[in-house]
């Protein structure tokens, strides 16, 4: 029977470790039809509904099909109607745009937060806080989508209402291109906060006292003590927390179909809204697969990029 | 990079506090200090706020419905059993529950058996495959749902609630995490057990899949999360109302009803609400684990 090394003290923080030494030869044969039965369901499941669907996307985005008709192959036909295609366009704009500032704001926050829950205070307090902030993760964003329909209804919303009572008047706030972007952005980061908030919990938790200890005698303080102390120290998941902020904004859906459909105009239209509409509204599955091609390079290359940043920005103490 | 120069400054009787950990003496009062614990409690009191306020209004305008003729918020469950007169909601909650629970049970087994494969046994082309399988991670899901569409149309499960189940079933996420938990647990207990005469089988489902439990939890829990309040895939898979799941069905009275009864809208959303509030408060700690798991060093 061969055995991997096995490591210390089972614990569910992944940390990812390398495979022990490889032992000699291969399983013995009992062991060996366990092992590839224990493999089937993953391995021909992801198989299956993974990499074929990754190879036929890739195919498909050369094609015309409408799943109707016999596929017509059209070159990069489709590359060149999403490149002028103005609705696509302007999607694609959008959805950049909504990532650098929901990104930079759920960053900010979530840090922010972290660092004050992290601070000195009583134990029931910090549990309190700590879960209040990321309760909206366990919700469904269409159901939030939708109680946030209600709440910023122009006529009825208790928002307008609120704003009322200061003396400002009735925003449209679904019925405008501005209002409605500003809507789709703090109802995604009211959301998906939480989430980073809890990376950055798990990074401060890290950093030891003795370094606080120690620069507070060097009479590091306040802002130079998170400039100098903090900000380093927590930036290698400041990097990882940006990383997976971006893919997920990358991929925003629910909050602006639930909440605008997309409008007015195309105002709040995303890329995957786009997909969407082109596979199972218009029918053109080869345009919608292409799309696809291009939003999944773009997050290819944004990570790329963000990991090449990280070699000047990010300290590893 | 370096940590604080050593400065010459001398140390201020009044310092702000914001650092973690740090241990400063009882804060004087009206100094710095106490204006700065009062200003860290008022940012996350109102973020607290800010975070719980739609969920305690959604609450209280669900057990309040408007009167239709006299316009006169009532408390009562009415809206509620209004909900249950307007949309199939047993039907939807069943659908959900079916689809939500039969994924994560599919999930726990197949990424328990896959994990255990990968933790303990070596085979030829071992790191690739687990390279291929972590590589499916990359790809987002919404760029694949073409041909998964189409893959569903071909094997005739098209419109039923298995095409919401069965493609969800392995999961890269969940193998790379069981693969971790079986990494941490002793090779001797195999040992042991073969020489009590267990066969590999009896190995694994008697002594290392139960030890394994906690990292089950887990991945159950996040499946149960993801999938009871996922929207985009049941949009896509499902056509027939007798197939929507939860969520769906609430987006689609919300539509029918254009102005009508808020509340009818939004006791569904508190109905929704019930099992993942569920989660959070028993799954707390796997739930926070696997969320952060994989991306802590």
């Amino acid at each position: 029977m061969t055995v991997q090394t096995a490591l210390p003290a089972p614990t569910t923080r992944s940390v990812v470790v390398p495979d022990g030494a490889p032992t000699r030869g291969r399983a013995p044969r009992g062991n060996r039809l366990l092992v590839w039965v224990f493999l089937a369901p993953t391995v021909i499941g992801l198989g299956l509904f993974s990499f074929v669907p990754i190879i036929g996307s890739f195919v498909l985005a050369f094609f015309r099909w409408d799943i109707i008709s016999a596929p017509e192959f059209i070159g990069v036909g489709n590359f060149v109607e999403l490149a002028s295609n103005p609705t696509v366009r302007v999607s694609f704009l959008n959805t950049i745009s909504f990532v650098a500032v929901a990104v930079t704001l759920q960053l900010g926050v979530a840090l922010l937060l972290a660092i004050l829950v992290q601070s000195r205070m009583p134990e029931w307090l910090r549990t309190f806080f700590r879960s209040a902030l990321f309760f909206p993760l366990v919700l469904s964003a269409a159901s939030v989508s939708l109680v946030m329909s209600y709440l910023f209804n122009q006529e009825f919303g208790l928002v307008n209402q609120i704003l009322g009572v200061f003396g400002i008047g009735d925003i449209g706030w679904l019925t405008t291109g501005f209002g409605a972007k500003v809507v789709v952005l703090l109802v995604y980061v009211w959301q998906n906060f939480g989430f980073t908030f809890l990376l950055f919990i798990g990074g401060l938790a890290a950093i030891p006292r003795e370094v606080y200890e120690a620069s507070s005698l060097d009479g590091a303080h306040g802002w130079s003590q998170f400039r100098h102390v903090t900000l380093p120290l927590v930036s290698p998941t400041m990097l990882v927390a940006s990383v997976m902020a971006i893919i997920g904004a990358l991929q925003i859906f629910d909050q602006p179909y639930v909440l605008t459909r997309g409008g007015p105009g195309d105002e709040t239209r995303t890329a995957v809204m786009v997909i969407y509409e082109s596979a199972f509204q218009q029918l053109d599955f080869g345009l919608a697969s292409a799309i696809g091609i291009v939003l999944t390079v773009l997050i290819i290359v944004v990570t790329a990029i963000q990991f090449q940043l990280s070699k000047r920005f990010v300290f590893y103490g | 990079m370096s940590i604080t120069s050593p400065s010459i400054a001398p140390v201020s009787e009044t310092r702000a506090i914001t650092a973690p950990h740090s241990t400063p003496p009882a804060p004087v009062r009206g100094s710095r200090r106490g204006l700065a614990t009062a200003g860290k409690y008022a940012v996350l009191t109102v973020a607290a706020f800010l975070t719980l306020a739609p969920v305690v209004w959604t609450l209280i305008t669900a057990l309040t419905p408007a009167d239709v003729e006299t316009g006169q918020a009532n408390v009562g469950l009415g809206a509620f059993v209004d909900v249950f007169q307007k949309i199939p909601v047993l039907l939807y909650v069943w659908n959900s529950a079916l689809v939500t629970l039969l994924i994560a049970a599919g999930q726990m087994l197949s990424a328990a058996m896959a994990g255990y494969v990968f933790a303990r046994f070596d085979f030829r082309g071992k790191r690739l495959l687990f390279g291929l399988i972590l590589a499916t991670m990359m790809v987002p899901m919404q760029v694949t749902i073409v041909p998964v569409f189409m893959l569903i149309r071909g094997m005739g499960l098209a419109d039923t609630l298995l095409a919401l189940i069965v493609p969800m079933i392995p999961t890269a996420f969940g193998t790379f995490l069981m693969r971790q938990y079986f990494i941490g647990l002793p090779p001797e207990l195999a040992e042991a057990a073969q020489i009590d005469g267990a066969g590999p089988w009896k190995t694994f489902f008697g002594i290392y899949l139960p030890l394994a439990a906690p990292g089950l939890a887990i991945v159950g829990i996040l499946a149960f999360n993801y999938h009871w309040n996922e929207f985009f895939r049941p949009l896509i898979l499902t056509i027939s109302e007798q197939n929507f799941t939860l969520p769906l069905g609430l987006v689609t009275l919300q539509g029918n009803l254009g102005t009508g009864s808020v509340s009818t809208v939004l006791a569904g959303v508190v109905l929704s609400m019930i099992p993942a509030a569920l989660v959070f408060v028993f799954g707390q700690k796997p739930l926070r684990e696997g969320l952060t798991a994989g991306v802590s060093k």
